[in-house]
């Protein structure tokens, strides 16, 4: 127990340059997350989410290997991944297939890369299980303007995204341009994938673009309220994860997810009190 | 029923006569035609619905019948022919046009409320964040919430409440726009009576009060006969338009299905015997190609 919660010497490491990248890193990475989760949970794309994380698992592998940034290498094969779903799957049922399809083989492939790179083995391991040390400056900077770029085309195509995912037979009856519209929000989660792994890990994305909406939904029906509860409870996990894995110097994915995990559980806690008090 | 004309022929009379009509009709058809492939779903439509108009649209499966919703939303192009609807060229995205889908339960955990539908319906297909005229927009979702009845689960999350209640805010949904014309794909599938009733009297009550005409595709005309103007009855190819009682007939059917056909009245109802299948296979808008 003491080797997982200990504080010894946190004041000194949040003085560290490094450490404060990390921490503004899960911060961007919470916001963009947490604002993308209600409408992922929306139109079922958790299996989606999980398989572009693997794939950028394979793109950061492949960037090691050839000696560039792992964030764009996690990129490349985040977005390359999001576009083959989006155009590929549209309809529910060959979606799942095709990502089990693609998922599989860019693991395999992933492995492969890595087992030929003879670098430090801590850069492996951070890429399944993620690791704060990962992020230098150069990330950050990705970070920046990846969440820029995705909140700002949010922002413009939330309402229609939103109608598409709630309501397609209407929203394709009203003009909306669900085939173009599905393809570009893969894409904005692939971007947000392709942040998360460095930090949390390919194995563990989910626990940052699902949890938080999937908690979200069980408390409250309203849209907005709905995106800013997730980005909360993104930014709990996430910043709560970094502080606490600190002192013992483990992954902060293990952190991450477990108050991401708790999370949900009060909030279906929340949920069930109140549908009774609403049926009562 | 659709006398083809000669190769080469001039512009067709009908279409000639009747243009000062096209203007005035919240839709109109002139020798529409829509085929896949070789097969050929309907030609030579020509049909002008008034405003105020109900239109109910017949036909077994396959008979296009939601490809013709398809055309009058823009999303399926005619091969032949001109349709206009509230007053424009047929168009994805055009405005005027109310569209009820039928019943589909939404997701238990969809994180939208009654109101949030229905303010979709407003501007759920308009791109930017919409901080504009918010209060303008409370406004028209509260009123048409209000019109059906539906304010007291305006709060509720839309994946809670019963078919019916889903339904009557489809209704809001599709209303709130204030549409010249009202398109409705099989609004009363899977509802119960009373809610088949409570739904068709709003779109009623919609249509007089407001002008609107109502194109109501449905495999049973029966929940709607008192409220229809007129019927298109599609069948293989081939189509009749005109009152109920001038369409639904034996001898009319007969020669629309090809076959003997009887039309019994049973108690205000209609009961169509000896027509091929009328089991309900609904296809989606999306999935109809």
């Amino acid at each position: 127990m003491s080797r997982l919660f200990g504080f010894e010497g946190v004041g000194e490491l949040l003085g560290l340059p490094f450490v404060q990248n990390a921490f503004l890193a899960a911060a961007l990475l919470g916001l963009v997350a947490g604002a993308l989760a209600p409408l992922v949970v929306a139109r079922g794309m958790g299996f989606a989410v999980h398989g572009t994380a693997e794939l950028a698992f394979t793109g950061g592998a492949a960037a090691l290997l050839v000696g560039i940034s792992v964030s764009v290498g996690a990129v490349v094969g985040a977005v390359v991944a999001g576009l083959v779903f989006g155009v590929l799957g549209l309809r529910q049922r060959e979606r799942d297939s095709v990502i089990g399809v693609v998922l599989a083989f860019g693991l395999g492939l992933g492995v492969l890369l890595l087992a030929l790179y003879e670098g430090r083995a801590s850069n492996k391991f951070g890429l399944l299980t993620g690791s704060i040390v990962s992020v230098d400056s150069s990330n950050i900077a990705v970070l920046v303007i990846v969440t820029i770029v995705v909140l700002a085309i949010l922002a413009v195509v939330y309402r229609p995204l939103l109608f598409a995912s709630a309501d397609p037979d209407v929203a394709v009856a009203r003009g909306v341009p669900t085939r173009l519209l599905s393809p570009l929000f893969a894409v904005l989660v692939a971007l947000t994938t392709a942040l998360a792994v460095p930090i949390v890990g390919a194995i563990l994305v989910l626990s940052v673009t699902i949890i938080p909406g999937a908690a979200a939904a069980r408390v409250t029906s309203n849209p907005l309220a709905a995106t800013l509860l997730a980005i909360g409870i993104a930014e709990l996990a996430l910043l709560g994860g970094t502080f606490l894995s600190l002192a013992p110097g483990l992954p902060i994915s293990g952190y991450v997810a477990t108050i991401a995990f708790l999370a949900y559980l009060v909030c279906r806690l929340v949920g069930r009190v109140r549908g009774r008090v609403r049926t009562a | 029923m659709t006398p083809t004309p000669p190769a080469g022929s001039a512009e067709r009379s009908s279409a000639a006569s009747s243009a000062s009509s096209t203007t005035t009709a919240a839709v109109a058809l002139r020798g529409a035609r829509v085929a896949f492939g070789k097969r050929v779903l309907w030609e030579g439509l020509d049909l002008d619905v008034r405003p105020g108009e109900f239109l109910a649209v017949l036909g077994p499966n396959g008979s296009g019948k939601t490809t013709l919703l398809r055309v009058l939303l823009g999303l399926q192009q005619l091969d032949a022919g001109e349709v206009r609807i509230a007053g424009g060229p047929a168009r994805r995205g055009a405005g005027g046009i109310g569209y009820i889908p039928q019943q589909k339960a939404l997701a238990e955990d969809m994180p939208l409320r009654g109101a949030d539908l229905v303010g979709l319906g407003l501007d759920g297909h308009r791109f930017g964040p919409g901080l504009r005229g918010r209060a303008e927009r409370r406004r028209k979702v509260a009123a048409a919430l209000e019109a059906v009845g539906a304010t007291s689960y305006a709060r509720s999350p839309v994946g809670r409440l019963s078919g019916g209640e889903q339904q009557r805010l489809r209704v809001a949904q599709a209303l709130v726009g204030d549409p010249r014309v009202l398109l409705c794909d099989e609004p009363l599938l899977s509802l119960d009576l009373a809610h088949q009733r409570t739904v068709s009297r709003l779109i009623d009550e919609r249509r007089r009060a407001a002008d609107t005409a109502v194109v109501f595709v449905t495999h049973e005309i029966n929940p709607v006969l008192p409220l229809v103007d007129r019927v298109l009855y599609l069948v293989g190819g081939r189509f009749r338009v005109g009152t109920p009682d001038e369409v639904m007939t034996s001898a009319t059917l007969s020669a629309l299905y090809r076959t003997d056909v009887e039309v019994v009245r049973v108690q205000g109802r209609l009961v169509v015997v000896g027509a091929e299948d009328q089991h309900v296979h609904h296809d989606a808008l999306e999935s109809v190609t």
